[in-house]
């Protein structure tokens, strides 16, 4: 009796060591070797690559490549081009924040009413989050062209340089660009969001005297808290991560650098110029500046 | 509530009428919202619009007469020319071929791994879920520079598809829904199966994946606009126009050649209509597919 049990309460070695279904490791060994070779291993690469004088030679030729400590990072902190595209992250990100939060939960709001065509306005601003920057890029570079419609409307009033020449208006657009693309899917998340919201909330509010306004300030507001944190912690990452708009939109950071972003940096120094070990040191810069945000926000937007 | 002693012109007024009135009411409440939301609409939309009324002109108009369809100057001719330029053709079959590659491998290892840390039990599984999550949290630009030196420079894959498909190989996101829909289905199912001897390939095949349709159609979607729509890292990898997939021979195209074009913006329009249709079609037609919860765990990681 005492032995069978022991022996029912004991699995064999193997099932001890592996677990139940050791063909789960078959399983997910494809995606193991994917995370591994396209995320651990290059992750260590830039790593090592930033610590070093890493440039690129031709193919077969054996060069030295010597530790350099911390010079690559010490350089693009002084590199005023670096700072500048640094300088750009924190302009996106200061209008893209705000103009996402307050246009986006506006458009939720209003899209949570009973209001007929639902389908139809929930589609459409969806669309440029589905299309290809490319292509909607294009339509951008004829609208705020030196003669395009916006000047054309504008007349007078429009800004001289041209909006995407002009050196104070470049990045705005850029952030503005990125914000109109993006904004789709952070009304879907605010409406899910705001459907979470129990209806009894509002009555309750109702019921202690609160208007309208009141209302949206004490209970919808914290109540997609959530939702903006993660707003704030999407548009950090897409503020870090742009490149296609100033590669093609402002014409490579233009005009004279001042929509430079820190990745169209990583692929001039690094891939252009063949500074791999420089550019994976602003890579890590960069990074390190994500991670920083995207924990201060935690913090502070999730302390209550 | 403070003027409560003087509601009777308005009541009177109400009982009057009482069939109209409430409609009335109930409908300026709703005329706002939806004034803000089709003014938002319009901005959504309308360069779209315009990108098709600009594709369409023979004769490059962007004063404010452009922006209404005008019969007499309408042509076809702007994708004649981004054809001969890009050769249309054979950069959407190249954007064919590397999206379709990213989606059948992520369907294939990804049904496999989301079923694996759904529903079978092996020690280091929450590792493999724990790495995943931390790794999803590194921006893919960080790893441009290492990725393209292993892979252009390391194992010479620079003009393959090969070397395109490789980072979009797995789509975690993907991975994400299944193992979300895994997880949801009855524990019942498997251990039945199980009891009759089936393996867990089998039961895969036979079973879960059936089910999985909701899933798989939703991962496709989400997958599809992923290299369907990128631009920076097949533009690293292609240096030859035969092998460019669409957005980066239209972005090349853009920078470089557009300004000997006679009708530059013709050109470029028309080659973005045609690099938006697919994903714009795919997205209305399976727009119900799109939900928060799905896209919440895209941007999370």
């Amino acid at each position: 009796m005492a032995a069978s049990a022991a022996t029912t309460s004991r699995p064999p070695l193997a099932r001890r060591l592996l677990g139940r279904h050791p063909v789960g490791y078959l399983f997910v060994a494809p995606y193991v070797v994917f995370l591994v070779a396209i995320f651990a291993y290059p992750l260590g690469f830039a790593v090592y690559m930033s610590f070093h004088d890493y440039f690129f030679a031709a193919p077969g030729a054996i060069v030295e490549r010597p530790f350099v400590g911390l010079d690559n990072f010490t350089t693009a902190l002084a590199d005023p081009v670096f700072r500048r595209a640094m300088l750009n992250v924190v302009i996106f990100i200061a209008i893209n924040v705000p103009l996402t939060v307050f246009v986006g939960l506006v458009l939720a709001t209003a899209l949570n009413a009973a209001i007929p065509f639902r389908t139809f306005f929930r589609a459409s601003y969806f669309i440029p989050y589905v299309t290809a920057s490319v292509a909607v890029i294009g339509v951008w570079l004829w609208l705020f062209n030196s003669d395009g419609l916006v000047n054309a409307i504008l007349g007078p009033l429009a800004p001289e340089p041209s909006w995407l020449v002009n050196s104070s208006w470049a990045m705005p657009i850029i952030a503005l660009f990125a914000t109109w693309k993006q904004l789709g899917l952070y009304v879907l998340l605010y409406l899910a969001a705001l459907q979470n919201i129990p209806e009894e909330l509002y009555e309750a509010a109702e019921v202690d005297g609160a208007g309208p306004v009141r209302r949206f300030t004490a209970v919808t507001v914290p109540g997609v808290r959530p939702t903006t944190t993660l707003v704030v912690i999407a548009a950090t990452i897409t503020g870090a991560n742009f490149f296609t708009e100033p590669y093609l939109l402002t014409g490579r950071g233009g005009p004279a650098g001042a929509s430079v972003s820190p990745v169209l940096l990583i692929y001039t120094q690094g891939i252009e110029q063949g500074k791999a070990g420089y550019a994976a040191a602003i890579g890590i810069l960069l990074a390190l500046g994500v991670m920083a945000v995207s924990l201060v926000n935690r913090y502070v937007l999730e302390r209550s | 509530m403070a003027t409560a002693t003087q509601p009777q012109p308005a009541e009177v007024l109400d009982e009057q009428a009482t069939p109209i009135a409430p409609p009335s009411r109930r409908s300026r409440r709703r005329l706002w919202p939806l004034l803000g939301l089709t003014v938002g609409a319009l901005v959504f939309l309308f360069p779209f619009y315009y990108m098709v009324i600009g594709a369409l002109q023979r004769e490059p108009n962007s004063g404010i007469s452009g922006a209404f369809p005008n019969p007499a100057n309408l042509t076809l001719d702007n994708l004649r020319d981004i054809d001969q330029a890009i050769n249309l053709p054979r950069t959407l079959l190249n954007s064919g071929i590397f999206t379709g590659g990213a989606l059948l491998t992520t369907l294939v290892f990804g049904l496999l791994a989301g079923y694996a840390l759904a529903r079978l039990e092996f020690r280091g599984k929450g590792m493999v879920f724990n790495a995943m999550l931390l790794i999803l949290l590194l921006p893919f630009q960080l790893l441009m520079v290492p990725l393209y030196v292993m892979i252009v420079r390391g194992y010479l894959l620079g003009d393959t598809y090969l070397g395109m498909i490789l980072p979009y190989a797995v789509n975690a996101t993907a991975v994400f829904i299944f193992r979300q829909f895994f997880l949801q289905l009855p524990k019942e199912l498997f251990e039945s199966a199980r009891l009759d001897g089936a393996s867990e390939l089998r039961i895969l095949t036979r079973i879960a994946i059936p089910l999985a349709k909701p899933a798989i159609l939703t991962a496709v979607i989400v997958t599809f606009i992923g290299p369907w729509n990128e631009f920076l890292w097949p533009f690293l990898v292609t240096k030859r126009l035969d092998l460019q997939p669409l957005a980066v021979a239209l972005a090349n195209f853009i920078s470089n050649v557009a300004a000997r074009q006679a009708n530059p913006f013709g050109a470029i329009l028309a080659g973005a209509v045609v690099l938006a249709v697919p994903a714009v079609v795919l997205f209305l037609v399976f727009q119900r597919r799109f939900q928060a919860t799905n896209l919440g765990s895209a941007i999370k990681g």
